[in-house]
């Protein structure tokens, strides 16, 4: 048994999402919108040494398997990231995330005065750079706080 | 230059450009016949801008139809900006945007099939000045080892934000001085640091003032500042009188994209540095040579080969 199958036990069904940097934890929880209040089962192991990441975090969400677009978001604050989707104890589908080219209507843009807040016909559009996103229509750019702009 | 509208400077070239400015320099004297409605519609008042590209399109032959102020129009009842420009393509040929919030233009431009041109969306960009800007700078400084200064409101100066993107084609290097409060946006740094391009900031004109053969002046607005005093010493700093240009280069091209409150003193304009009314004059020949270019590409396109 692997270190953090000690430390963060076996679900039945659900997602795993493992090799997430270490202490960005919290920040794939609220891509998920998971605030506790929801009352879903979630295991979080933070920081556990990784031999490829120096130190790794681990979500675990029970009864819940992720959409593309949250695995997409995902993929803007951890890009080593692996979703395990697990059905009866087993690891039926094992992917790793891949960082889209852009980003549809999944994020807010930051920018108040972005023609994307108002009432048009069109969902938000950001380019993903090595670095943040960068709004299709504004320019403006997104780097830390990705999470904050969930939609 | 083949592009289906222009909605930003950074989608520009340098040949794109080269070629603006070049149909711009012959078409006073050879007007190309273009019968074609060009479509106003500017949900702020502008009416600098409106009339020049009125002028332009009629003087290549063509009319105008104007959507009014935004209080009179159907803006007022709800309508979204995707609605009006898809009602409004209907009547012209291009359309001509300016809107209060950034990205307007590119959406809109989602919309249609007629060329559009961003004439300014919010703090974002407005290119068809920065082309009129580059032709100014081109037949009075050229635009080949040159240093411009661009000062003043850089931070939500869309005239700037164009202008500093396009300089970054040409072997210019770009001084921007602002208060510290008013500089360059993140985006616009981040492009043109990906564009390698030399670029300086100051908080002080008058260390760099000696080194410029251009110096692009633009308004600083009194409600960027949350009381008078902090705005009247920073408008005072920055502004351009006779005796600040004793500093500078006897060549000095002054550029300013208009209108002007008080950072140009009324007593620099017959200086032969001032160069803002030729500069406003410009609008009328760089649109004309822009719609001449757009329209002729969507003609093209229209037989079935688009860009
Ligand atoms: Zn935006």
């Amino acid at each position: 048994m692997s270190d953090h199958q000690l430390r963060v036990s076996k679900i039945r069904s659900g997602t795993v999402i493992d090799h997430v940097p270490g202490g960005q934890a919290l920040r794939v929880l609220a891509i998920l919108g998971i605030d506790g209040t929801g009352g879903e089962t979630v295991s979080v192991a933070m920081n556990v040494p990784s031999d490829d990441m120096g130190a790794k975090d681990i979500v675990k969400v029970e009864d819940r398997e992720l959409s593309q677009a949250e695995v997409d978001v995902i993929s803007l604050i951890a890009p080593e990231a692996t979703i395990n989707i697990v059905r009866e104890f087993d690891v039926v589908e094992k992917n790793r995330v891949v960082r889209p080219e852009e980003v549809h209507g999944v994020l807010q843009c930051p920018n108040a005065n972005c023609i994307t807040t108002e009432a048009e016909p069109v969902e938000s559009e950001f380019t993903v750079l090595r670095e943040g996103v960068r709004c299709v229509y504004c320019d403006t750019l997104l780097r830390e706080d990705i999470a904050q702009y969930i939609q | 230059m083949r592009h289906d509208h222009l909605i930003t400077a950074t989608q520009l070239s340098r040949d794109d450009i080269e070629a603006v400015l070049d149909r711009a320099a012959e078409i006073a004297d050879d007007p190309p016949e273009r019968e074609a409605v060009l479509g106003l519609l500017f949900f702020e008042p502008s009416t600098r801008t409106k009339m020049s590209f009125d002028a332009a399109m009629k003087r290549l032959g063509g009319t105008t139809v104007d959507m009014g102020s935004v209080d009179s129009s159907s803006v007022k009842k709800g309508e979204t900006l995707a609605d009006t420009v898809r009602v409004v393509e209907g009547y012209a040929d291009a359309l001509v945007l300016r809107h209060p919030s950034e990205g307007a233009a590119e959406m809109a431009s989602r919309f249609v099939d007629v060329p559009l041109v961003n004439a300014g969306d919010g703090a974002g960009q407005h290119p068809s000045q920065t082309l009129l800007d580059l032709y100014t700078i081109r037949e009075n400084a050229g635009l080949d080892d040159l240093t411009v200064g661009i000062v003043g409101d850089l931070k939500y100066g869309r005239t700037v934000h164009s202008l500093a993107s396009a300089l970054t084609n040409f072997d210019a290097r770009q001084h921007f001085i602002s208060p510290e409060s008013l500089q360059l946006p993140r985006s616009v740094r981040f492009d043109l640091h990906q564009e390698g391009a030399q670029v300086r900031e100051h908080t002080d004109l008058d260390g760099i003032l000696p080194e410029l053969d251009v110096l692009y002046v633009t308004r600083i607005q009194r409600e960027r500042f949350p009381d008078e005093n902090e705005y009247r010493q920073v408008a005072g700093q920055y502004r351009i009188t006779p005796e600040t240009l004793d500093a500078a280069k006897d060549d000095l091209v002054v550029m300013h994209p208009l209108p002007r409150v008080d950072e140009i003193s009324s007593d620099v304009d017959d200086l032969p540095q001032a160069t803002y009314f030729e500069q406003a004059h410009n609008g009328v020949p760089v649109r004309m040579a822009l719609l001449d270019m757009l329209l002729e590409n969507a003609e093209d396109g229209a037989g079935g080969v688009s860009s």
